[in-house]
């Protein structure tokens, strides 16, 4: 077996890595190079060196974007991760009809996000036409709240399966030593459970993070950025830039913006891969 | 087995060099209107079976036709034939463009109001006249005792508005106007479209044509007309946001509104109606001389060739747009399945439209109105009308004023228009 992959890792391995340089690594650094350029198509481009770079800070809109993403993030990775850890406490107790609960919440995640956002849209601005209140694309606050709440319900299943897995290798004599020597359900869960789910909350937290920072399209469908893009978050500012303006400079001040908010994702995502590895512990 | 695998491809290979070898230019029209992709598709078939001419036609998805294009033009058969929207949006193609100045569908062309020039050379010419106004439902408005003829002002559109509103149950109407939907799908009729007004009047009293810093002189009136849509409707003006235009196509077919700002293209939507119940009105703002003021006339769809093609395909190209224009298909095609207004010489008679919506535009002409031009096409960009957009709505529900909307559009403008230069 180990001879066979000896010999033939190139096969299981290329297609892999050539999908990955195609796909990623190549238009990724064109992205890089395009960044300091001006341009409408990629064969013809001008040099302007950091223009782009300056002109990016200097856009008002792109700050305030970053901001409202930044809330989100905050307010989404906790609710999202709080939540589905306890459902996944819950459906793991081995009540009645935990299969049809954990596939029930499973199954928002199966909906691609536009059409969740166009549902959700429907659906919030009822409520709000019901309790006169204004609409979605009025109201940045009812804005940031529907996607919170639209976040929650599309991700909280994926996490909880994470979480139930997790839970689920938490070793029986662990609990049961923890037990006899007469800790309470709670002091068991903080410092036995917790513990021992930390690689599960590594990966938890650093999916909900990435995925609200980089939120693009339930911001799209469901607010689109409106009232005045007082909802919008970076990856539609930076589709904004990119495809609303007109005139050349644009393109590379997009393609600033979009490298600019790619070191951000990463240095956020190591920042938290960094602080919650820290927490892992050993079996 | 391997042998067999050899020959296969072997004879793909010969084939493909075949291929190649005996198309002498060939035609990428990569299309705007999803619209009509049926009649050119049949037309692109047609055109390859008499002459052999490989024609490929691509339709973009609606809304996604600067994206399509800024990919598609860069593969290695790229686009011969694409389209640009007015002068805003040649600026991104204008090193693209093939000079037109010397063919025949620039000779053929009636006005040179219909082409984009840069200096002498010919960039884009327009393939489809379009008109747009209030269309309104002449059997409501009979019924209300009002006559289409006698609405040539402001005030009396108003007056008549108003009454329909008062009087909507008796009518059996839900509104004068349909619904002024702000969603993505219907927004273009008033943050492009009737927006257009104003800046028609004002351009027309400075006597310009284009502008990096807009006035905004004729505001007021368009507060007025915009008034006038929102509290003469349908609905709730704090529902407008999310109102689409399938909602005000569904209230105007339904019979539940008399008027609809729309143009020649959504005849399609509501011909149910019977043509002898339709006509289209003017759009009213109270401008100066407005009652001899006809409906907003122009066109958006300009084509443009693809210089930096190889010249066989760019000769390919020629040749098949002049087929298109002169043939008996290609105009039975362009005036009667795809109902087009073509502003080329070589569609008269039996290849004028036969859209019940133009021919009041024809009429209305004729009868000594004066069209109003569409100068929307030098709107500074796409993210200025998504900024007056969102004032609108927001003025409407009332959670803006409306200084926000005059803000958007005047300095906006020079904002935009600065950013964009």
């Amino acid at each position: 077996m180990e001879k066979a992959i000896k010999r033939y890792w190139p096969v299981f391995l290329l297609p892999t890595l050539a999908a990955f340089i195609i796909g990623f690594i190549w238009p990724f650094l064109w992205g890089i190079y395009l960044s300091f350029h001006k341009f409408t198509t990629i064969s013809k481009t001008t040099f302007v060196g950091l223009d782009n770079y300056f002109k990016v800070f200097a856009d008002p809109t792109f700050v305030s974007a970053f901001w409202f993403t930044a809330k989100f993030t905050v307010v989404s990775t906790i609710l999202i991760n709080v939540i589905a850890f306890a459902l996944a406490l819950a459906l793991t107790r081995g009540l009645k009809g935990t299969n049809i609960f954990r596939t029930v919440f499973f199954l928002p995640n199966l909906i691609g996000g536009i059409v969740l956002g166009y549902i959700w849209q429907i659906l919030l601005n009822g409520l709000l036409t019901n309790l006169g209140k204004p609409l979605l694309a009025l109201d940045a606050t009812y804005g940031f709240w529907g996607l919170i709440i639209l976040m929650c319900w599309q991700q909280i299943g994926y996490m909880m399966i994470i979480y139930i897995a997790g839970l689920q290798n938490v070793p029986g004599d662990l609990l049961e030593a923890a037990s006899i020597d007469g800790a309470t359900g709670f002091q068991a869960l903080i410092k036995v459970k917790l513990p021992m789910v930390m690689p599960s909350i590594t990966i938890c937290s650093f999916l909900t993070l990435t995925n609200s920072f980089k939120l693009f399209d339930q911001n799209l469908s469901l607010t689109a950025g409106e009232p005045a893009k007082a909802s919008q978050m970076l990856a539609l500012n930076i589709y904004d830039t990119f495809y609303a303006r007109s005139g050349a400079q644009w393109k590379g001040i997009g393609q600033a913006k979009a490298v600019v908010f790619f070191l951000l994702v990463i240095a956020i995502a190591l920042v938290q891969l960094y602080f919650t590895r820290r927490k892992e512990v050993q079996q | 087995m391997k042998k067999i695998l050899t020959l296969a491809l072997a004879l793909c290979l010969c084939l493909t060099l075949a291929v190649s070898a005996c198309a002498e230019g060939s035609v990428y029209y990569l299309n705007f209107k999803p619209e009509q992709d049926t009649q050119w598709q049949e037309l692109a078939a047609l055109y390859t079976e008499q002459t052999g001419v490989p024609v490929t036609v691509v339709t973009a998805a609606s809304g996604q036709y600067e994206t399509t294009l800024m990919s598609e033009i860069e593969k290695s058969d790229p686009p011969t034939l694409f389209q640009v929207n007015g002068p805003v949006g040649l600026a991104n193609w204008s090193d693209y463009c093939y000079d037109l100045a010397d063919t025949e569908i620039y000779k053929h062309l009636t006005s040179d109001a219909f082409a984009l020039k840069d200096g002498d050379a010919v960039q884009g010419i327009a393939y489809v006249i379009e008109t747009y106004g209030i269309i309104a439902n002449t059997k409501l408005l009979e019924k209300a005792g009002y006559k289409a003829e006698d609405i040539n002002t402001f005030a009396k559109l108003k007056e008549v508005a108003d009454d329909i509103q008062a009087r909507k149950d008796e009518l059996g109407v839900d509104g004068a106007f349909t619904s002024a939907g702000m969603d993505g799908s219907s927004d273009w009729r008033f943050k492009t479209h009737l927006a257009n007004m104003p800046i028609y009047y004002e351009y027309k009293a400075d006597g310009i044509s284009s502008t990096d810093a807009i006035k905004g002189t004729y505001l007021d009136n368009f507060k007025a007309i915009w008034d006038l849509y929102i509290t003469d409707s349908t609905c709730d003006p704090a529902l407008l946001a999310s109102k689409t235009g399938n909602d005000a196509v569904a209230e105007f077919v339904g019979e539940k509104a008399v008027f609809y700002q729309n143009g020649t293209w959504a005849w399609g939507d509501i011909s149910s109606l019977g043509a002898e119940n339709i006509t289209m009105l003017p759009i009213l703002i109270g401008g100066e001389g407005e009652e001899n003021q006809g409906l907003c006339t122009g066109t958006e769809n300009f084509w443009c060739v693809n210089g930096t093609a190889d010249q066989e395909d760019i000769d390919a190209t020629l040749a098949f747009l002049e087929w298109v224009i002169t043939s008996d298909e290609g105009r039975k095609s362009m005036s009667q399945d795809m109902g087009f207004v073509v502003p080329f010489d070589t569609f008269t008679g039996e290849y004028a439209s036969s859209n019940p919506l133009v021919a009041v535009d024809t009429a209305l002409t004729a009868s000594g109105k004066v069209p109003v031009t569409w100068n929307f096409t030098t709107m500074p960009s796409e993210e200025w009308k998504n900024g007056l957009g969102s004032a609108m709505t927001a003025y409407a529900a009332g959670t803006g004023d409306w200084d926000a909307v005059v803000s958007a559009f005047v300095d906006g403008w020079a904002t935009e228009y600065a950013l964009s230069h």
